[in-house]
């Protein structure tokens, strides 16, 4: 499909501002631009017609099945939007008097509170806007927390071999150094591993629970207290809190600080890639420490205040605060039962997708029941046809299903993970069930038409390692080519 | 109670049965008895039209000001109506990242634009796909610099004080050194910086128009910080490039800034878009998703995250950055205001800023005891000094719908106009500002 670029023609454009009322300004010699700025020159009918093209060759939570592991991909209700928009949420200056932001004062403190309760923890800020971005605030909560008392010696973060690729990147970031544990034969955190990685040394555990396994682990008691006895802090990944919100809590298992990923467990849309939302939550004792800017009751109402010994700042003001305008509508329409229900049949769905998939996949771990996802490995199947997690995928798409996410967690071969959330009906399981049954026969069948699917996509497989040799990674104009 | 649940009690009951399961509890067996929860102490859910109602009411507590002079990192530009549309497509909102080329073309080509038209305003080679904000893009620009020997930066002291503080945000993880370059006169202080460039500086971070509107020699102070061999960032407002030499122009190294004003509500502070894009000698040190181009099997054009050897999911504890999620749909909302605007509408922007700050700077300094505190030039943003405590001007000018210029530590005030603030709006500001003092 043509790019804006190339629609772009000579003259057109679309007259959007007035002509000014007061004597032009003028740039002094010198400071003026030299290159034209060559951004495309077209009506609004052309551009409203191009992105309802590209809309066209996308796919979000509306155009079907979305089953992407450890994304929660469900529905995002449509009234969480509007709020969002509200001309009261939405035309109001970051750097407003206190007095005339009450409202949204009254937003990041109401969601700060139902959020604590939903985590188990006594303060939150909303200010990292993703998830990452929230292992990033909490873990230099970690490292302030240590420095306060002295102890420099811990520098090193522990992570699960099954852990997001964020964990260890953001340990990273903040000057550790990762150690990873390797999972029990059940797909848990080997304790003995865990024992004998701990000591003085150790800042932090970094743990998702339940796990990219999809598993919950039973042992999670005794895995915070390893850590505390060694006098590190246990922060929990909440990428997976979808699964447990409701029934038990991050810091009823023992953990001091988490973070949530609101564009995921609490609906709010993720925008092809953001923005999200991330906030941290943290135990009372490690309050002071939070980011620049948190709510607190005041004289003459909600305020922003510094925490005495905070990390600083993680961006620029309070975060993506239509995201948590989102958040709250949600949390407030569902309730404690609603929240709790949500995560129930979440976990119905999943092990009801899975039990309809047993048979004709193996289940990488599958013993018990699994959280609100599962993990599939085809290695077995791709020895026996040749048939790869990849090609399974792509013959998703030609059936209108968003794919599992592929090839994670990086402890199962041929993995596949399927989260089929809580706002999926029977018979969606059902249909996506039968697809993939229709596809593992036709791994047998016919093989060659799996490897090359889609058939029916906007386009075939990429050429992915052509895109990184040779990087391409703007429109290059005709005068520009060599 | 209000859920989004589409099945029913009976189906779910079904549902488990097949399983083998009497009660949904039954699939939290490996949860320990003593952590389960009674019940959350929440509120009980409620309908549409309850929640509706209740967060109107706490919107309503918030003032909505119809005349807006202040800017400060945040700006109210003209938002067009087509900008709205594309960016409530619904199947762009809720997408998730495009991991998946073949059904995802629409997000990525959309992403690819955007890096086209970063380029273009910037004067850069490649950019991003986005990151969080102006600020943690500053933050990132600087982590991009740093090498074995290198491990200082320096920063204006003209720029956004949120943008310094992340900066030492960021610097207190990785270890590096923040140094700051002192103001003279309302500019970086050149000479300053030239003492200040050792062996040891991994970058200089500048914004551009600075925090005080003013417009840097940011062409000079480029060639002073690549003579000490150091890498140079520039902080730059998108709008103020239709005019102003962009940092391509001024040999910076990495371009960063905060995307708001193209197309986004100011809602407070978020979700804003952070912009970075840099020379093509620096591309593979970008963090975060970038997009680009290759062809399918058949030849077709196709585009596809690439570079992904940067990232954490290949990388781990190795990766350029933590990023995953970024502001997708801001980018993509700022491609289209981009586009909508087109050079034209971009330049007439830009010198409508202008020309209402020249205005407003002009009005609000014939009244006497207000006087620009730095002379010389600026694009929409000046101080000026106030005769008064700026608390009670500010608040006489709130109680006539007039949210005026942030006040600074000096007791003067920041000022802003664009070109949603009309001659009649400054005129009217004028007349509040002789009310009140």
């Amino acid at each position: 499909m043509e790019l804006l670029f190339e629609k772009s023609r000579e003259g057109r454009g679309c007259d959007l501002l007035p002509p000014l009322d007061v004597p032009p300004a003028h740039l002094m010699e010198g400071m003026e631009r030299k290159r034209p700025l060559r951004l495309p020159q077209i009506a609004e009918v052309d551009l409203s017609r191009h992105y309802s093209a590209l809309e066209r060759r996308s796919h979000g939570v509306n155009d079907g099945f979305y089953p992407l592991g450890s994304c929660t991909m469900k529905y995002d209700p449509k009234v969480d939007d509007e709020m969002a928009a509200l001309p009261g949420f939405a035309g109001v200056h970051p750097l407003q008097g206190p007095d005339t932001v009450q409202g949204c004062l009254e937003v990041l403190y109401l969601a700060e509170e139902l959020l604590c309760e939903i985590t188990g923890m006594e303060a939150m800020t909303f200010q990292p806007a993703a998830g990452a971005h929230g292992e990033f605030t909490a873990l230099l909560m970690v490292k302030k927390y240590h420095q306060s008392r002295g102890d420099a010696a811990r520098t090193k973060v522990i992570v699960p071999d099954s852990a997001h690729g964020t964990n260890p990147a953001s340990a990273a970031m903040c000057g550790f150094t990762v150690v990873n544990v390797p999972s029990d034969p059940k797909g848990g955190v080997d304790l003995e591993a865990l024992r004998a990685a701990m000591g003085p040394d150790v800042a932090a555990l970094m743990l998702t629970n339940p796990n990219t396994l999809g598993l919950f682990d039973a042992n999670i008691l005794e895995i915070t207290q390893i850590v505390h006895d060694a006098g590190g802090l246990c922060y929990y990944d909440g990428a997976n809190l979808n699964a447990v919100m409701g029934v038990v809590r991050p810091g009823d298992m023992g953990f001091d600080l988490v973070h949530l990923n609101l564009h995921k467990t609490f609906a709010t849309p993720h925008g092809g890639g953001g923005p999200g939302a991330g906030p941290v939550g943290c135990k009372g004792f490690l309050k002071d420490f939070l980011p620049a800017g948190h709510v607190e009751e005041g004289e003459a109402g909600l305020e922003l205040r510094d925490p005495a010994q905070s990390i600083g700042r993680v961006k620029s003001f309070y975060g993506n605060f239509g995201v948590v305008v989102r958040a709250l509508t949600y949390i407030l329409t569902l309730g404690a039962e609603g929240i709790r229900e949500a995560a129930q049949v979440a976990v119905l769905n999943a092990n009801y997708l899975r039990e309809q998939l047993r048979g004709s996949y193996d289940v990488a771990y599958g013993d018990g029941p699994c959280m609100h996802e599962f993990v599939l490995t085809l290695e077995g199947l791709k020895k026996e046809t040749g048939i790869s997690a990849m090609d399974v995928s792509k013959a998703l798409l030609d059936h209108g299903i968003h794919p599992p996410t592929m090839y994670f967690p990086l402890i199962v071969d041929e993995a596949l993970m399927f989260e089929p959330t809580e706002t999926e009906s029977r018979e969606t399981l059902d249909h996506a069930a039968q697809v993939l049954r229709e596809i593992r026969a036709q791994a047998d069948r016919e093989p060659e038409a799996l490897h090359t699917a889609p058939h029916h996509a906007a386009i075939g497989r990429p050429d992915e390692v052509n895109a990184a040799r040779h990087p391409v990674l703007r429109y290059v104009f005709p005068e520009d080519r060599a | 109670m209000g859920n989004y649940l589409p099945s029913s009690a009976a189906e779910r009951q079904e549902m488990l049965a097949s399983l083998g399961c009497e009660r949904i509890d039954d699939l939290y067996c490996q949860v320990p008895e003593e952590m389960k929860l009674d019940r959350l102490d929440l509120p009980a859910g409620k309908s549409e039209l309850e929640v509706r109602r209740i967060m109107e009411s706490i919107a309503a507590k918030n003032t909505v000001f119809p005349s807006v002079f202040r800017g400060a990192g945040a700006y109210r530009h003209y938002i067009p109506a087509i900008v709205k549309n594309v960016a409530s497509k619904e199947t762009f909102v809720t997408a998730y990242t495009p991991y998946q080329a073949e059904i995802s073309q629409g997000v990525l080509q959309s992403i690819f634009e955007y890096q086209t038209m970063i380029c273009e305003l910037t004067g850069m080679d490649v950019s991003n796909a986005s990151v969080y904000d102006g600020a943690s893009a500053a933050a990132e620009a600087v982590a991009m610099c740093r090498d074995r020997k290198r491990d200082t930066v320096l920063v204006s002291a003209a720029a956004h004080p949120m943008v310094r503080q992340t900066i030492e945000t960021y610097c207190f993880g990785s270890g590096m050194k923040v140094k700051y370059v002192p103001m003279k006169n309302g500019f970086t202080d050149e000479e300053a910086l030239a003492g200040l460039l050792d062996g040891s500086v991994a970058c200089f971070y500048l914004q551009q128009p600075n925090f005080y509107g003013r417009i840097e020699r940011a062409g000079e102070i480029g060639q002073a910080v690549h003579g000490a061999g150091a890498k140079y960032i520039m902080g730059v407002d998108p709008i103020a490039m239709a005019v102003l030499k962009p940092p391509g122009e001024c040999g910076a190294d990495i371009a960063v800034g905060e995307g708001q004003s193209l197309g986004l509500p100011l809602s407070f502070g978020g979700p804003y878009l952070g912009f970075m894009a840099a020379t093509q000698a620096m591309m593979r040190k970008l963090p975060g998703r970038i997009v680009g181009e290759t062809t399918d099997h058949d030849g077709q054009r196709a585009f596809v995250l690439t570079l992904q050897a940067r990232e954490q999911h290949i990388r781990r504890e190795k990766a350029s950055s933590n990023i995953c999620s970024n502001q997708a749909l801001c980018a993509m909302t700022a491609a289209v205001y981009m586009a909508a605007m087109g050079p034209e509408g971009m330049r007439k922007a830009a010198e409508s800023c202008m020309a209402h700050a020249r205005y407003a700077a002009e009005r609000i300094c014939s009244v006497p005891g207000f006087d620009m505190v730095y002379p010389g030039p600026y694009f929409n943003e000046f101080a000026a000094t106030c005769p008064c405590k700026p608390e009670k001007l500010l608040a006489g000018l709130a109680d006539r719908g007039i949210l005026g210029g942030l006040p600074l530590e000096n007791g003067s005030i920041l000022w802003c106009a664009t070109e949603m603030n009309t001659k009649d709006e400054i005129d009217a500001l004028e007349r509040a500002i002789r009310e009140v003092v």
